[in-house]
C-alpha cells in the first residue's frame, strides 16, 4: 500500500512536471487496500486484469516500479516498449492480463482465462478488478452469467470507488450492494470496507479458494474512495467537501498501520524500514526511467500483428 | 479430391485442428447439441465432448470477450457468432480488446483467436440477419479478415487461421453453405492474404469475394458468348489484402469492375478502387467501377432483396460500361 501511495504521488509530480508521454493518467489513491488485499490473496499461477486506474494493481502483483515509471514517460524499457501508457501497463510474466482503458471491457476476458483454467485444469484463478461504471455496463451481466453457469474460476472484484467519474454509485443502479446483486446469478456476494485491507484479503482469499476448490465465481463489492478527482484535470466539483472529508478520514494507510501496531503485526521501526524502503525504491525506478532512452520512432509501427504461425509452416514447407 | 459441400469442408477443418492440437475449442451459440445454426459444427460435440465444444449462453460479447481472454493464457479459441449482424453486440471485445491487445501491451501477449461468423443475403431473412459488414473489420488495424469462396479455400483457410496466432475473423457466406467443390485429400493449408485467379482473361478484371465470386464468374459466362475474356480475382482474405496480384491484374487488363454484396459507400471496393487508382491511374482505360449493394437495409422478402443485392446482369452491365468507355463523355 506504502509503495503505491508514493508511487502515484510521485507520479503526479512527474505529470505536473510534464514528463509523462501521455495526457492520460488515473490515480487510485484512496483505493490502495483494494488492490493490496486482492493482490495478496493470489497465488503465482493465478491472472489478474485491471482497469484504466491499474497502477496499485500492478504494484501490488508485484510489478517492477522502473518498468512502469518508463512505461508513463515513454521510454523504450517500459512494460510495453513506452507504447501502452498508464492506461495499458502490463506483465504478462505475473500473469497481468492488461490494465484495461474500456470500462468493463476486461470483465469477458477474465472469463475467458478463467474458461482456460477450467478446460485446461491449469490450477489457476483470475481475479478480476472493475470499478462501479463497468457494474453498469452490458458485458458485466453477461460475463457474470456466463462465469456462474459454468461455475470458472474467477473472482469478481468490484473496486467501488463511488463515483464512475461523476456519476454516484448511487444515481447509477437502485442495488447499491452486492450481496443483492450477485444472488441474481446464484452466486455468493460479499461486501466489504475497502478501506481496511486485511477484510478485503479475507474476503479474496475465500472466493480464491472457492474458485480453486471448482465452486465457481465471487462476487465481492469493495466500497472505497478515490481521494483525487477521475484524471488530472477533474476538480470534483459534484462531490460533497464533507462526504469527502469523511472519507479522507478513513485512509486506508494509517488505519491498517494502527491495526498493524495494535495487534502487534509491526513495530514503528518495521513501519518506518517499510516507508523508508517504499521511498528509495520509488527514487530509483524514477532515476532509471529518467535515465531510460525514449522510445524508438519505429516502435509506433510494430507488433500491430503477432508473427503467423500459419505462414511460417507453410515458408518451412515451401521451402523444404 | 472429394467433393464436399462448403460446410462439410469447414467442419473437417475444424476436426483435423481439434484432432491435432488440444488447446483447440469451440464454443458458441447453438453449436453443439443442435449443431450449429448452418450446422457446420455438426457431430463435433459427440466426438470431442462438452468440455471442448461449449454451448454458450446468449452473449456475443462475452463469447467473443471468453475467446480473447482464453487465447491470451494458452487456448487456441474458435468462437462462432450465428450473424455477423449480431456483432454489433461484440464489437467492443473484438475492435478495442483482441484487436489491440498484442499492439498496447507492448507485444507481450497473442490473442490466437478464430471469430467464425456468417453473413450476406438469400434467405430473405431480413434488416438484421442479411447484412455484409466485412468494412467494419477490414477498418481495424490487427485483425484479419478472411471470407473465402469455395469448400477448398474454406478448409484450408480455416485450418490456417486457427494456426495463424492473431485475431481473424472469418466470414462464411450463408448462401453458400450447400455449394459443392473439390478439396484435396492430403492435408494442405490455404496461405493467408493470397488472392486466387478464380478465371483467367486479358479484357477486364472483375474482383469480389464469397458469394460475390460465383457472381462474377456468372457475369464472366455471360461476357465470354459476347467474345469478352474477364479476368475474375477472388481475394480471399480482405486483410491483408494482396494488393499485389489485382494490380499485376489490372495492369494488364486496364480495366476493373469490383463486385461486392455489401452496401456501397464505405464498402471495401472503395478502398480497392482507391488503391488501384493511386497505382495505375495513367495505365487505366477506364474509371474503376463498383457494383454493391444498394445503401439501403435488407428486406425480408426475398424478391426485394434481390433488387438490392449484385447479380450478374448489373455486373455484365458495369462490365460493359467500362469495356465502351471513352474520356470523351466527360468533357463537358
Amino acid at each position: 500500500m506504502t509503495r503505491i501511495r508514493l508511487f502515484e504521488e510521485r507520479t503526479l509530480e512527474v505529470l505536473m512536471q510534464g514528463k509523462l508521454a501521455s495526457t492520460m493518467c488515473h490515480v487510485s489513491i484512496g483505493q490502495e487496500a483494494v488492490a493490496a488485499g486482492v493482490c495478496m490473496a493470489m497465488q503465482p499461477q493465478d491472472y489478474l486484469t485491471s482497469t484504466h486506474r491499474g497502477h496499485g494493481h500492478l504494484i501490488a502483483r508485484g510489478g517492477d516500479l522502473a518498468r512502469m515509471m518508463a512505461e508513463l514517460m515513454g521510454k523504450a524499457t517500459g512494460y510495453c516498449k513506452g507504447r501502452g501508457g498508464s492506461m495499458h501497463i502490463t506483465d504478462m510474466a505475473l500473469g497481468h492480463l492488461g490494465a484495461n482503458g474500456i470500462v468493463g471491457g476486461h470483465i469477458g476476458i477474465a472469463v475467458g482465462a478463467g474458461l482456460w483454467s477450467s478446460l485446461s485444469q491449469n490450477r489457476a484463478v483470475t481475479m478480476c478488478l472493475f470499478g462501479d461504471g463497468a457494474v453498469t455496463e452490458g458485458v458485466f451481466h453477461e460475463a457474470m452469467n456466463m462465469a456462474a453457469v459454468f461455475r470458472l474460476p474467477v473472482v469478481f472484484v468490484c473496486e467501488n470507488n463511488q463515483y464512475a467519474m461523476s456519476l454516484p454509485w448511487s444515481k447509477s443502479t437502485p442495488a447499491v450492494d452486492f450481496k443483492t446483486r450477485a444472488a441474481a446469478y446464484a452466486l455468493p456476494g460479499v461486501d466489504v470496507d475497502g478501506q481496511d485491507v486485511a477484510a478485503v484479503y479475507q474476503a479474496a482469499c475465500a472466493a480464491a479458494d472457492r474458485a480453486r476448490r471448482g465452486d465457481g465465481p465471487t462476487l465481492i463489492g469493495a466500497h472505497t474512495y478515490r481521494f483525487f478527482g477521475h484524471s488530472r484535470g477533474d476538480p470534483s466539483a459534484y462531490r460533497d467537501p464533507e462526504e469527502e472529508k469523511r472519507w479522507r478520514a478513513r485512509d486506508p494507510l494509517p488505519l491498517f498501520k494502527a491495526r498493524a501496531l495494535a495487534e502487534g503485526w509491526l513495530d514503528e521501526d518495521a513501519i518506518v524500514r517499510i516507508e523508508t524502503e517504499a521511498r528509495q525504491a520509488i527514487d530509483a525506478a524514477v532515476a532509471a526511467a529518467e535515465a531510460a532512452p525514449p522510445a524508438a520512432d519505429s516502435v509506433a509501427f510494430e507488433d500491430v500483428y503477432a508473427p503467423s504461425g500459419a505462414q511460417q509452416l507453410i515458408d518451412k514447407a515451401v521451402s523444404a | 479430391m472429394t467433393t464436399l459441400m462448403f460446410r462439410d469442408a469447414l467442419r473437417q477443418a475444424l476436426r483435423e485442428e481439434m484432432q491435432r492440437d488440444p488447446r483447440v475449442f469451440v464454443l458458441g451459440e447453438d453449436i453443439g447439441r443442435y449443431g450449429g445454426a448452418y450446422a457446420v459444427t455438426k457431430g463435433l460435440l459427440e466426438e470431442f465432448g462438452p468440455r471442448r465444444v461449449i454451448d454458450t449462453p446468449m452473449s456475443e460479447g462475452t463469447i467473443v470477450g471468453a475467446a480473447v481472454g482464453a487465447a491470451m493464457v494458452g487456448g487456441r479459441p474458435v468462437a462462432e457468432i450465428m450473424y455477423v449482424d449480431f456483432m454489433a453486440y461484440a464489437m467492443d471485445q473484438l475492435v478495442n480488446q483482441a484487436a489491440k491487445i498484442h499492439y498496447m501491451f507492448g507485444g507481450q501477449i497473442n490473442v490466437p483467436m478464430v471469430l467464425r461468423t456468417q453473413q450476406g443475403t438469400g434467405r430473405g431473412a431480413g434488416a438484421q440477419h442479411s447484412q455484409s459488414l466485412e468494412a467494419w473489420f477490414t477498418h481495424v488495424p490487427g485483425l484479419k479478415v478472411i471470407a473465402p469462396a469455395i469448400p477448398a479455400d474454406a478448409k484450408g483457410l480455416l485450418k490456417s487461421a486457427i494456426r495463424d496466432g492473431n485475431p481473424i475473423v472469418f466470414l462464411e457466406h450463408k448462401g453458400l453453405y450447400a455449394l459443392k467443390g473439390e478439396v484435396p485429400d492430403e492435408e494442405y493449408l490455404t496461405p493467408i492474404g493470397v488472392a486466387r485467379v478464380a478465371r483467367a482473361g486479358d479484357d477486364l478484371t472483375l474482383i469480389s469475394y464469397s458469394r460475390g465470386v460465383h457472381v462474377a464468374l456468372e457475369a464472366a459466362d455471360e461476357l465470354a458468348r459476347a467474345g469478352i475474356q474477364a479476368e475474375v480475382l477472388d481475394l480471399r482474405t480482405l486483410k491483408p489484402l494482396d494488393i499485389d496480384a489485382l494490380i499485376a491484374s489490372v495492369r494488364r487488363t486496364r480495366r476493373v469492375v469490383i463486385v461486392h454484396e455489401a452496401t456501397l459507400t464505405g464498402g471495401l471496393g472503395a478502398e480497392i478502387a482507391a488503391r488501384l487508382s493511386e497505382a495505375l491511374f495513367g495505365r487505366l482505360l477506364a474509371p474503376v467501377q463498383r457494383v454493391a449493394a444498394f445503401d439501403v437495409p435488407l428486406p425480408a422478402n426475398s424478391r426485394l432483396e434481390k433488387l438490392i443485392v449484385p447479380d450478374a446482369a448489373r455486373v455484365v452491365q458495369a462490365a460493359r460500361a467500362v469495356l465502351n468507355f471513352s474520356p470523351q463523355e466527360t468533357i463537358s
